[in-house]
C-alpha cells in the first residue's frame, strides 16, 4: 500500500451529464402517512403498494412467505412493514417506519404511523413530516374512535391533502351502499375540521384492488384508482411571499469572525439586507453569506435551505432569536392562546411550568388555563372548567413564558408558529399558537405579591452583580455598557454606583477601614433592595477589602438573591496611565490619602466568577462575557417557583 | 427547491442542531459512500470546518484499499481522526477466521465503539445510517438515546416532530444522531455525483464486479456489475431488485440478526 494520496482508488469519475439533470430526476418527492384505526389494514396496504411497484427487494417476499407457512397462517403484505420480531409476533406495527416507493410518474415515501392507541407518539412524529395523507377505514367496520381522532390531529398538524381509502372492501360484498355511507359520514366529520378529503376510493388492499387500477368490482365507483390519486397531490411548497424568518441555531467563531448560523423558515436573505433579531430587535445588514465550498455566494438563500452569515455590526445575536426584516417582524410576547395535543402519561395541569421549544427558542412556560379541553372523537368540547389535559386529549389553552419569545401567529408561517411543550427530557406535548394575549400579567394571581410573581411578571430573577477593582479599572464603562445591553435583551437592569452611593446615602462616610466598611454595607442593602423588587443589579465600587465582599456574598446568600462577583482588572500602572478623573496624580501629590493601590491596599478576589481583564481585551470582549454572566443569572431555572411542577 | 436540497437542508440542521446540544460530539466515519456524505455535509453545515472528531472503528478486516482512502481522505479534510481497534477481543482470538460473523460484529464493532465511547465520553455520535438500508434502521429517530449498557428501546422511541429532538442525555447515555435517515441510495449517489464528492474507487466496476455497500473483507461480497461511473450505478440501481446490503453476511446470518445486532449497539 503506498503512503501517497490514492488517486487511482478515487471513485467518482467526472460525470458526462451536465448537473441539473439530477434536479430534473426527482421533482416533487412526496413524503406520504398511513393513518387510521388499528386492524384497518395500514401494514397491509402499504406492504401491497410496495409490492404491486416493484419495490420490494428479492427474496423477501419468499422469506415471509416461508415463514407464513411455518406459522401456519396467509400469507401477510404487512410483515413487508413490520421489521421487528415482537411486530412480527404480535401483528401489530409499533414505531414509525419510512419506505421510499416509486410510480413510473413521480417518487414516494410512505411513512407508516401505527394506529394501536398507546403508539399515537409514532404517528405525529410521522405524520408532522408529510406532505399528504392516506386515512384508511374499514368498509366492515366503518368510523372508529382512531379513525376519528387521527382526523383531527392531521387538521392540527396543518395536513390539508387527504384521500380516504375505503378499505376491506370485499368484506362486505363490494356494496356501494356501506361505501356511500362510510364517505357521507366522514365527510361530514372532516368538515367541521376544515379538512376536504380529495378522494374517497374503495379498495382491497390484501387482493390488491383499487391501488394501481378501479377494481372491476367496484363498477359504480368512478373516481381514480389510490395510486392515481397520490400522483395529483403536491409535496407541500414553501409558503409564498412571507417575510424572512431566520431561525438561529448557532454561533461559530472557528476564526476572528461571528457566524451565525441557522436556517431560513420564510422569505429569503441576500447579502446587504437590512436584518432584525427577535426576541429583542437588535438590527444590523448581512455583511457576507458564509458557504462552502464556494465562496462569494450573496444570495438570495430561500426558504427551506440552511444559510451562515456575518454581520456589519457586532451584536449579541444568539441561539434562539429569529431574524427578520425591519418591516415584518414576528410578534414577540409571553401571553398566548394555543391548541395541544398531549402525549405524555402524567396530564398537563393548570399551573404547571414546562420548558417549551418552539423553533431554536426556548423558555419555560406555565399553564394559565384550559379553556376547553375537546374530545377528538366527538368534536365535543367539555362543559365544565378543566383543570387539565390528559394523554391524547387535544385542548384549548393559555400559555405564559418567563420571558418574551418571538412567534408568528394564526398559521402565517407554520414553523414559527408552532411549540412543543417538554417533560423531564421527552417532548410530551405538541401545539400551535392561535394568538398573542395582550400582556396583562398579574391579573389572575389573586395572591400576594412574592419574588416568584414579580419573576413571572419580568420573565426573570433578581441578582447582584458585583464589579470590583481599582480606580480607573473600568467599572463604571463597563456597568454603563451593560446596562444598556441588558435592558435591550429585557432584563430589568439598575446601577448602584459608589460615587452616586457617596453624594446620598453615604454622605459623611470617610474612607477609614470602618467608614469603608459601612459603605460597602449601604451599597449592598441597597443593591438587596433593587434585586428584590426584580432588577439585575450592577453594583460598581472599588471594594477593597476581601472580607467586605465576603459580608455581601453572604448577605445576598441569606436573603436568597442571586450573586455574582466579577473582579475587574487591569495593573496599577495601567489605571495610573489611564488617570480618567486626575485621582492617582492627586493620591501622588499626597492630596488624597488612603487612596487604593498608592496607600491602601487592594485585596483582589480570590475566586470571583468572573475575572475581566480590561487592559487585555477589549470593551466589547469583557461585555460579552459579563452580559452571558447576568443573563445567566437572571434567566437560571434552577430557583424553586411557587407554581412549578416537581418534574423540572 | 429540488429533492436533494431537501435532504440536504434538514441534514445540516440536524448536524447543527447535534453540535449545539451535545457537550462531546464525534462523528462515525467507515470511509464509505455514506460516511463521505456526512463529512461533506458537515463541511457545509460549519462554513468549511469539521469541528468535531472522526472515528474509525477498525476491525483489522479493512480493505487495503479503504485504509489507503482513509489516508488519503485524513489529509484532504484535515480531520481529527480517531482510529480504534478492539484489542483485547483480537487478542482472545476473536476472528472471521474463528468465530460467526454476528460475534465477531458485536466484538469489533459495537464492543469496539463502546470502548471509543468510554475513553473520549462522548455524549453523542453522529452515524452515517439510512432508513432504506435494512427495515429496523426504517424505525429509527434523527436523535435516538441509547442507555448506559448501550441499548436501543425501540418499544419505547421519544417523540421527534417539528425539528424537535432527544437533546438532553443521562450519566453514560449517549444519543445517536442520524441526519441521513431519510435518504435512499439512489440519494447518496445523486449527491455524490451533483457535489464530485470523492469516494474510494472500490464502489466502481473492475472487470465486471463492483462493490455496492463496503465491509470486512472476510464478510463482504462485490456483486456483478459494469457500472464505471455515477451515472451508470444510478441506472443500475433503478432496476436492481438486490437489496443494498445483500452483500454483508452479518445482516443474514440468522433470521432477525441485524435487530439483535442493533439492539445491543450496532449502528
Amino acid at each position: 500500500m503506498s503512503a501517497t494520496a490514492p488517486t487511482a482508488s478515487l471513485g467518482n469519475p467526472q460525470s458526462t451529464k451536465p448537473a441539473p439533470s439530477t434536479a430534473q430526476a426527482t421533482p416533487d418527492h412526496l413524503y406520504l402517512v398511513v393513518v387510521g384505526h388499528v386492524d384497518h389494514g395500514k401494514s397491509t396496504l402499504i406492504g401491497r403498494l410496495l409490492f404491486d411497484t416493484n419495490s420490494v427487494p428479492d427474496g423477501k417476499k419468499e422469506r415471509i412467505e416461508s415463514a407464513c407457512k411455518a406459522e401456519g397462517m396467509e400469507f401477510e403484505y404487512a410483515f413487508l412493514m413490520d421489521a421487528l420480531l415482537e411486530e412480527q409476533a404480535q401483528n401489530i406495527t409499533m414505531d414509525t417506519t419510512r419506505v421510499p416507493f416509486r410510480t413510473p410518474r413521480r417518487q414516494f415515501t410512505i411513512i407508516d404511523a401505527p394506529g394501536h392507541k398507546e403508539f399515537l407518539k409514532n404517528m405525529i412524529t410521522g405524520a408532522a413530516s408529510a406532505d399528504a395523507a392516506i386515512l384508511l377505514v374499514d368498509a366492515h367496520e366503518g368510523l372508529r374512535e382512531q379513525t376519528r381522532r387521527h382526523g383531527y390531529l392531521l387538521s392540527l398538524l396543518g395536513l390539508k391533502q387527504v384521500v380516504v381509502a375505503v378499505n376491506k372492501m370485499d368484506l362486505v360484498d363490494y356494496d356501494e351502499k356501506i361505501f356511500a355511507r362510510i364517505r357521507a359520514e366522514l365527510t361530514e366529520f372532516l368538515g367541521k375540521l376544515h379538512v376536504t378529503a380529495a378522494h374517497f376510493v374503495p379498495i382491497a388492499a390484501k387482493h390488491g384492488e383499487g391501488l394501481l387500477t378501479v377494481s372491476p368490482r367496484t363498477p359504480w365507483y368512478r373516481g381514480p384508482a389510490l395510486l392515481e390519486a397520490l400522483e395529483q397531490f403536491r409535496a407541500t411548497p414553501p409558503i409564498a411571499g412571507a417575510p424572512l424568518r431566520l431561525t438561529v441555531q448557532d454561533i461559530y467563531r472557528f476564526d476572528a469572525r461571528r457566524i451565525v448560523a441557522g436556517l431560513v423558515e420564510a422569505g429569503s436573505v441576500s447579502v446587504g439586507d437590512p436584518i432584525e433579531f427577535h426576541p429583542g430587535g437588535k438590527r444590523s445588514r448581512v455583511k457576507t453569506i458564509e458557504s462552502w465550498p464556494t465562496s462569494d455566494f450573496r444570495g438570495p438563500v430561500g426558504a427551506g435551505l440552511p444559510v451562515a452569515i456575518t454581520l456589519e455590526d457586532e451584536l449579541f445575536v444568539e441561539r434562539g432569536q429569529v431574524g427578520a426584516p425591519p418591516q415584518a417582524v414576528p410578534v414577540e410576547a409571553r401571553d398566548f392562546t394555543a391548541r395541544v395535543f398531549w402525549l405524555h402519561a402524567e396530564p398537563l395541569r393548570v399551573g404547571d411550568t414546562l420548558p417549551l421549544r418552539l423553533g431554536t427558542q426556548q423558555a419555560d412556560a406555565r399553564l394559565v388555563a384550559v379553556s376547553r379541553v375537546l374530545d377528538a372523537v366527538t368534536l365535543d368540547a367539555s362543559q365544565a372548567p378543566a383543570s387539565e389535559v390528559k394523554r391524547h386529549e387535544v385542548a384549548e389553552l393559555r400559555l405564559r413564558v418567563r420571558r418574551p419569545i418571538a412567534f408568528d401567529a394564526g398559521g402565517k408561517i407554520p414553523a414559527l408558529g408552532r411549540f412543543v411543550l417538554m417533560r423531564g427530557r421527552r417532548i410530551a406535548g405538541g401545539g400551535v399558537i392561535d394568538s398573542a394575549v395582550r400582556e396583562d400579567a398579574g391579573r389572575d394571581d389573586t395572591l400576594p405579591v412574592t419574588p416568584a410573581s414579580r419573576t413571572t411578571l419580568l420573565g426573570h430573577r433578581g441578582a447582584v452583580i458585583w464589579l470590583t477593582g481599582l480606580s480607573g479599572a473600568g467599572k463604571s464603562t463597563l456597568s454603563t455598557a451593560l446596562e444598556q445591553r441588558l435592558f435591550r435583551a429585557g432584563i430589568l437592569p439598575a446601577i448602584v454606583d459608589g460615587d452616586v452611593l457617596r453624594a446620598g446615602l453615604c454622605k459623611g462616610l470617610g474612607f477609614s477601614d470602618t467608614d469603608r466598611k459601612e459603605n460597602i454595607r449601604r451599597a449592598a442593602e441597597a443593591a438587596l433592595l433593587l434585586a428584590d423588587a426584580g432588577a439585575v443589579v450592577i453594583t460598581a465600587l472599588i471594594s477593597p477589602f476581601r472580607a467586605d465582599r465576603q459580608l455581601v456574598a453572604e448577605l445576598c446568600r441569606v436573603r436568597g438573591v442571586p450573586f455574582a462577583e466579577v473582579f475587574v482588572n487591569a495593573p496599577l500602572a495601567e489605571c495610573e496611565r489611564r488617570d480618567v478623573k486626575q485621582l492617582y496624580a492627586r493620591a501622588r501629590a499626597g492630596e488624597i490619602p488612603k487612596f487604593t493601590g498608592i496607600d491602601s491596599p487592594y485585596e483582589a478576589p480570590l475566586a470571583p466568577a468572573l475575572e475581566l481583564r480590561t487592559d487585555l481585551e477589549p470593551v466589547e470582549q469583557s461585555l460579552e462575557k459579563l452580559f452571558a454572566l447576568a443573563a445567566g443569572l437572571a434567566r437560571e431555572t434552577g430557583t424553586p417557583f411557587a407554581d412549578s411542577g416537581a418534574d423540572i | 427547491m429540488s429533492h436533494l436540497d431537501e435532504l440536504e437542508s434538514h441534514s445540516i440542521y440536524l448536524l447543527r442542531e447535534a453540535y449545539h446540544a451535545f457537550g462531546k460530539v464525534g462523528m462515525l466515519w467507515s470511509m464509505g459512500k455514506d460516511s463521505n456524505v456526512l463529512l461533506w455535509l458537515a463541511k457545509k453545515a460549519f462554513a468549511g470546518h469539521i469541528p468535531v472528531p472522526v472515528i474509525h472503528v477498525d476491525t483489522t478486516y479493512e480493505f487495503p484499499e479503504m485504509l489507503e482512502f482513509r489516508a488519503w481522505a485524513q489529509k484532504h479534510y484535515g480531520l481529527e481522526l480517531i482510529v480504534h481497534i478492539n484489542e483485547a477481543a483480537r487478542a482472545r482470538g476473536i476472528g472471521y477466521e474463528t468465530t460467526d460473523p454476528v460475534t465477531v460484529t458485536h466484538e469489533l464493532k459495537s464492543v469496539a465503539l463502546q470502548q471509543v465511547l468510554g475513553i473520549h465520553q462522548f455524549d453523542a455520535l453522529i452515524t452515517g445510517i439510512r432508513r432504506d438500508e435494512d427495515s429496523t434502521r426504517a424505525k429509527e429517530r434523527y436523535f435516538s438515546p441509547r442507555n448506559a449498557e448501550f441499548e436501543w428501546d425501540y418499544k419505547d422511541q421519544p417523540p421527534e416532530f417539528w425539528n424537535h429532538f432527544t437533546t438532553e442525555v443521562g450519566p453514560g447515555e449517549h444519543v445517536r444522531v442520524q441526519p441521513l435517515l431519510d435518504w435512499t441510495e439512489i440519494d447518496i449517489w445523486r449527491y455524490c455525483d451533483r457535489e464530485k464528492i470523492p469516494l474510494p474507487g472500490m464502489y466502481f466496476a473492475r472487470h465486471g464486479r463492483r462493490f455496492r455497500s463496503l465491509g470486512c473483507m472476510p464478510i463482504t461480497k462485490d456483486v456483478p456489475s459494469t457500472a464505471t461511473t455515477i451515472d451508470e450505478i444510478i441506472e443500475e440501481l433503478k432496476v436492481t431488485r438486490t437489496s443494498e446490503r445483500a452483500g454483508r453476511a452479518q445482516d443474514h446470518h440468522e433470521r432477525n440478526a441485524m435487530q439483535k445486532l442493533r439492539a445491543k449497539g450496532f449502528m
